[in-house]
Parts: structure tokens; C-alpha cells; sequence
């Protein structure tokens, strides 16, 4: 048991401390001017995709459960975040202080909302909970997407139509217009503001899953019923492993929001085609491991981006890469092979130890 | 009057979105896989029209016969390149091996034909109905969408309870081991189902882009994502809870389209989804499934 806990810790460490290397090592580069802007304007993303992923994983790794609705979670806490950074911008002048605010308040509403959705969809399973998670993801999109709030000396307006049936008083603003969504959220995004919050998030996840509740969760996702019959309360931990990764989707999405001047819930910002892309992240690096969705998260964010000089290819390969990639992990018969190779590699060693 | 238009043109949408999820609930319930790129095969039977008929100037017919040959042709490679070899794999690898699919074709189409949008020359000849007075009008596309909807229908239902291959589906769909143990070629049977499914993609490729007359790379992921939304609606793996399910949802997004908002259309189709599944968790038509311990 001991061993195993150490184990688990020496794993963890391993999992920060890649993190804070590479943190330090493109501080290092950038130091010496050897981060092209390209690269500069990729970091933020990087660490986004790694929260992004890292969340999911805890919904589709550790609980069990499909979810297809990952980016409607990141768009809630994006709107949120941005729509409180805008709003306190005469009563809070320092950035600093409204971005740590607005990051608490777009986690806790992307919770919330993580909950709500939660309490019905988690009564479906497999394929109908991802169809449903789609859907909602989708929902959220497209109501933000037709909602007007605006602000003038008598408080707030609201409105589902256009900026002018908002009512404005002369001088008053409209902090959100619809489907041209937030604007002049300030960039206060930085690449070691990314790494603290992608660390933030290790620490609770890793945390989480090597708790009694992660312990829980995890028998929830290898036999319900069994699960239920030693007296796991099933809802309760859904719940809660569902509403954790929203609240983490959330934060990723004020960072997100931070990182634009112009927020808006188009479908290549927040659509389902976004839950998709993080799916594929946590796949990739392996379902239930968190040190490999940091890592696909980020190597794949990338690698479209290094490959822009191949232009119109680069998607192709990607697509390409993807499903040899799939093929090779997880077909049976690939498998066999890769066990077939694994065993004359260990034959040859252990015969060149023994001559 | 308006209401009955509307009412008329949401069938017909509705009749497409049933054609393209008979495909899904097909490989679903036989296959027991979601597959994310069969809408990216209605947008190849477009393009396929499309280059026949507009770039070639072949006759219509001739464009959609290329295009069931094309798509039938691309689903059963599909099957044998991409999905057979994880036929024993977990559904998630299935799933995201689809979605991999569905980016190529995407980006196959994007690199051949570009992003920009095609206008797409409609391939129904029929003349539209002018009923009471002229103050009703059913144009051609809408009739000839109901009409191939209800003949594809009545024609899978007679295939798959009248043939040998049909039953062999059914089968399959029941207990892949035992109908193994019965002498069934399960690949065989599975590549059939594709290619069905893709062939029905491919009529309705041409039934959508003859509605809507804008083709490009991603036309086919939208209507894809809502069949399926249909499919499962209906109970995934039924057929006639595949045509209920794309009828109500093609109805229910046309009327709130004109009545409710445009952009809020799409919200409530998927809001109706997760109210019906709350009620009825497999679908208005599905198989409830008992767990066992």
C-alpha cells in the first residue's frame, strides 16, 4: 500500500514538474530571443487545450462518461469571465484583480451550470449521454448567441432581440451584442498565468483521483451496480466529478476569454466540432491518464500550427495522423502485433545478457 | 395558410433528415457504432452531383446514379479501411477513428473544391403545386423529398423483413456472436449495412442540396449531427423511429424558425431532444434495455 502510494506520488511529481520544465524552458528561450511569434502567440492556447483536456479526462477517463458538450462548459465560463472583467471596469481599475476575479466567477458559473445539466443528463448513458451533452453544448452556444445585456445609470437591461430593444439610456452600454458577443476584454492572458492555472488544475484533478471520492468515482466507472450495492451514492459522485471538470472548462474559458479582444460564440470558438478536438486530446493521451492529456493536448495543439507551411495539407495529415493513430493503439490486431515485436526485442535482450 | 407552408416545408426537411438517419440507425444498430462521418457522405454525393451535372453537364439522373455509385463505393471502403480493423475495439476509439474520417473527407473536399460555396443546380424536374387559389405553393423539391422518403421506407422495411440479407441484418443486430454461430457472415452483413446507409446519403445529398442550394465542405455536418439527433430521437436502431424522429424534428425547427426566432431554432430541436430522452431515456420508438447484474 505504501509502495503504492509512493508510487503515485513520484507519478504526480513527474506530472508538475514536466509542467514547470516547460514553463522554464520557454521562459529560457524566450529569454534569448528564440521563440518565433508564432510560437509567442501559441502558449496561451497550449495551456487552454491542456486545462481544457486535463478536465475532460475526469469526466470521460475517471467517471466514465461520455461528454460531447466540453466547449458549451468553456463558453459559459468565457462569457461569464469576460462579461464581469467588462462590467467592473470603473469600480476595479487594476487588470490583475479583475481577471482573478472574473476566473473565480466563470469557474463557479460553468460549476453551476455543471450541475444543472447534470442532475438529468447523468441519468442517461453511453451514447445518449454524448448525444445529450452535444446538444446542451450546442444550447448554450446558441442562446449566447441571441442575448443583449446592457448597462445605463438605472442597472442592467436585457433583451433576446436587438441592442436597440434593450431600452439604453443616452450613455449607457451595451457589454453584450449577441452573436458579435464581448469586446474589449483586455489580454491580460499571459503564458505564466496559462502554466499556474494548467498547475492549478493538476493539483485538483490528481488529488481528486487519488482521494476515497476519486476512488469512489472510478468504482462508479468499472461497475455501477457493484458500486451501489457497498453504498456509493452514484448521483452524488457523478455530480460532483461532472461539475468539477465543468468548473475547470469554465476556467479554461475566462483564460480564453483573456486572450481575445472579441469573444464571440461562433461555432468554430465553441461548437461541438471544439468537445470533439478536446475528446480527441484525451483519447490520444489515454483515457484516465492525466500526465497524457497534458502532453496530446499540447503536442497536438501545435501540430497543425507547425505544419501552417504546408498549408492546405495540413489538416489532411492531421485527419490522416489521427486514424493511423487509432488503428495502431487500439485495433486487436495491431496489439497482437506490437506484442509480437515487444517479445523477440525482449528475447534478443535477455539472450544478449545471458552470452 | 402560411402555417400549412410551413408546415409542408418542414416535412419535406424533416423527410431528409429521416434519409440520412435511416443510415445512422442502421450502423448503429447493427454496427453498434456511432459513425460522426456520415455526414460528410451526403456532402461527397453532393459534390459528386455537382461535378456530373454542373461541371459536365450530364443529365441529373445520370449525376445521381454517380453519386449512390460514389458514396456507395466510399462507405463500404470506409468500413473495410477504418472500422473493421476496430470491430473489437471500445466504442470511444471507434467513435474517434469516425470523427477522423469525417475531418478527411471534410478536408479531401476542401483541398478538391475549395471552401468557397457551389451553387448547386436542383436535380428535381417536377414542377411545383399552386393549390387554393395560388395562395398555397409546394415547390417541386418538396414534393419529390416526401414521395422518395416514403418509397426508401417502404422499401427498407420489405427488404430487410423480406430478404435473407435483411433478416441476416436483423440478426446481427440482435446477437452478432449467435448470428455468427448461425452460418451469418457478420463483416459481410456489416459492409451491406454501409452501404445502404451510404447510398440513402447520397439521395439524400441530392434531396438537400436541391432544397438548399449551397454546397460546400461542411454542408454535410450540420444535417448529419441533427439525423442523428433524429435517430436517436426515434430510438436509435428503429427505422420507423428513424422517419418519425427526423419528421417532427424537421417540423419542429421549420415552425420555430418562422415563428419563434431563426437563431434559436437549432436550441429548441436540441432541447426537444433532451426533454424526450428525460421522458422516454432510449428514444419515442427504442427497445428499453434491462441492465443485468
Amino acid at each position: 500500500m505504501k509502495a503504492k502510494k509512493n508510487k503515485i506520488l513520484i507519478q504526480n511529481g513527474i506530472t508538475y514538474a514536466m509542467v514547470i520544465a516547460f514553463w522554464a524552458v520557454v521562459q529560457i528561450l524566450s529569454a534569448g530571443g528564440h521563440v518565433s511569434s508564432l510560437m509567442r502567440g501559441l502558449l496561451v492556447p497550449l495551456c487552454i487545450y491542456a486545462i481544457l483536456a486535463v478536465s475532460l479526462n475526469l469526466t470521460v477517463g475517471i467517471l466514465g462518461e461520455l461528454s460531447l458538450g466540453h466547449a458549451g462548459f468553456m463558453c459559459v465560463g468565457a462569457f461569464t469571465g469576460a462579461f464581469i472583467t467588462r462590467c467592473m471596469e470603473s469600480a476595479v481599475p487594476s487588470v490583475g484583480v479583475r481577471f482573478f476575479i472574473a476566473l473565480l466567477a466563470g469557474s463557479a458559473a460553468a460549476g453551476v451550470f455543471g450541475i444543472l445539466i447534470g442532475i438529468p443528463v447523468l441519468r442517461l448513458k453511453g451514447d445518449y449521454l454524448a448525444i445529450v451533452t452535444l446538444a446542451f453544448g450546442e444550447i448554450i452556444k446558441n442562446l449566447i448567441n441571441v442575448m443583449f445585456i446592457g448597462r445605463d445609470s438605472k442597472g442592467f437591461h436585457f433583451s433576446i432581440k436587438d441592442t436597440l430593444s434593450l431600452g439604453l439610456e443616452e450613455g449607457g452600454e451595451v457589454i453584450v451584442k449577441g452573436a458579435q458577443g464581448i469586446t474589449g476584454t483586455p489580454r491580460a492572458a499571459t503564458f505564466t498565468i496559462g502554466i499556474i492555472l494548467l498547475l492549478l488544475t493538476l493539483v485538483i484533478v490528481l488529488n481528486l483521483i487519488n482521494s476515497r471520492t476519486g476512488r469512489a468515482i472510478m468504482a462508479i466507472r468499472d461497475n455501477r451496480i457493484a458500486a451501489e450495492s457497498i453504498g456509493i451514492n452514484i448521483t452524488k459522485y457523478k455530480l460532483m466529478a461532472f461539475s468539477i471538470s465543468a468548473a475547470l472548462a469554465g476556467m479554461a474559458g475566462v483564460l480564453y476569454a483573456h486572450s481575445l479582444a472579441t469573444l464571440a460564440a461562433t461555432s468554430a470558438n465553441f461548437g461541438y466540432n471544439k468537445s470533439i478536438m478536446i475528446l480527441v486530446f484525451v483519447v490520444l493521451g489515454g483515457l484516465g491518464n492525466i500526465q497524457g492529456s497534458v502532453i496530446a493536448a499540447i503536442i497536438l495543439t501545435a501540430l497543425p500550427e507547425l505544419l501552417r507551411g504546408l498549408n492546405d495539407y495540413r489538416m489532411l495529415i492531421y485527419a490522416i495522423v489521427l486514424i493511423a493513430m487509432m488503428l495502431f493503439n487500439s485495433s486487436p490486431k495491431a496489439i497482437e502485433l506490437r506484442e509480437v515485436v515487444m517479445d523477440k526485442f525482449r528475447h534478443k535482450k535477455s539472450a544478449a545478457k545471458e552470452a | 395558410m402560411s402555417f400549412l407552408s410551413y408546415l409542408i416545408s418542414g416535412i419535406s426537411l424533416g423527410s431528409i433528415y429521416a434519409i440520412i438517419a435511416l443510415g445512422y440507425t442502421m450502423v448503429y444498430g447493427i454496427a453498434r457504432m456511432l459513425n460522426f462521418a456520415h455526414g460528410d457522405i451526403i456532402m461527397v454525393g453532393g459534390f459528386a452531383i455537382f461535378t456530373m451535372v454542373s461541371t459536365l453537364g450530364m443529365a441529373p439522373m445520370v449525376g445521381i446514379v454517380t453519386a449512390v455509385a460514389v458514396c456507395t463505393l466510399l462507405g463500404v471502403t470506409i468500413e473495410f479501411v477504418a472500422y473493421r480493423p476496430l470491430r473489437d475495439a471500445s466504442s470511444l476509439a471507434v467513435l474517434i477513428t469516425a470523427i477522423g474520417v469525417s475531418y478527411l473527407l471534410q478536408n479531401l473536399a476542401l483541398l478538391i473544391f475549395g471552401s468557397n460555396a457551389r451553387q448547386f443546380t436542383s436535380v428535381v424536374t417536377v414542377p411545383g403545386l399552386k393549390l387554393a387559389g395560388g395562395r398555397l405553393s409546394i415547390s417541386g423539391e418538396t414534393i419529390v423529398t416526401i414521395i422518395v422518403c416514403i418509397v426508401i421506407m417502404a422499401a427498407l422495411t420489405t427488404f430487410i423483413n423480406k430478404t435473407r440479407i435483411g433478416q441476416a441484418m436483423l440478426a446481427v443486430s440482435e446477437d452478432r456472436g449467435a448470428a455468427a454461430l448461425m452460418g451469418i457472415n457478420v463483416n459481410r452483413t456489416i459492409a451491406i449495412t454501409f452501404a445502404i446507409g451510404s447510398a440513402l446519403a447520397a439521395v439524400a445529398g441530392a434531396l438537400l442540396c436541391s432544397t438548399y442550394p449551397s454546397l460546400t465542405p461542411y454542408t454535410g455536418s450540420m444535417p448529419g449531427i441533427k439525423a442523428f439527433v433524429a435517430a436517436v430521437f426515434g430510438g436509435i436502431g428503429s427505422i420507423p423511429g428513424a422517419l418519425l424522429g427526423g419528421i417532427i424534428l424537421g417540423v419542429v425547427e421549420n415552425l420555430s424558425k418562422a415563428y419563434i426566432s431563426s437563431q434559436l431554432s437549432d436550441a429548441i430541436v436540441f432541447s426537444l431532444l433532451i426533454v424526450i430522452l428525460l421522458v422516454r431515456p432510449t428514444g419515442i420508438l427504442g427497445k428499453k434495455i434491462n441492465e443485468k447484474v
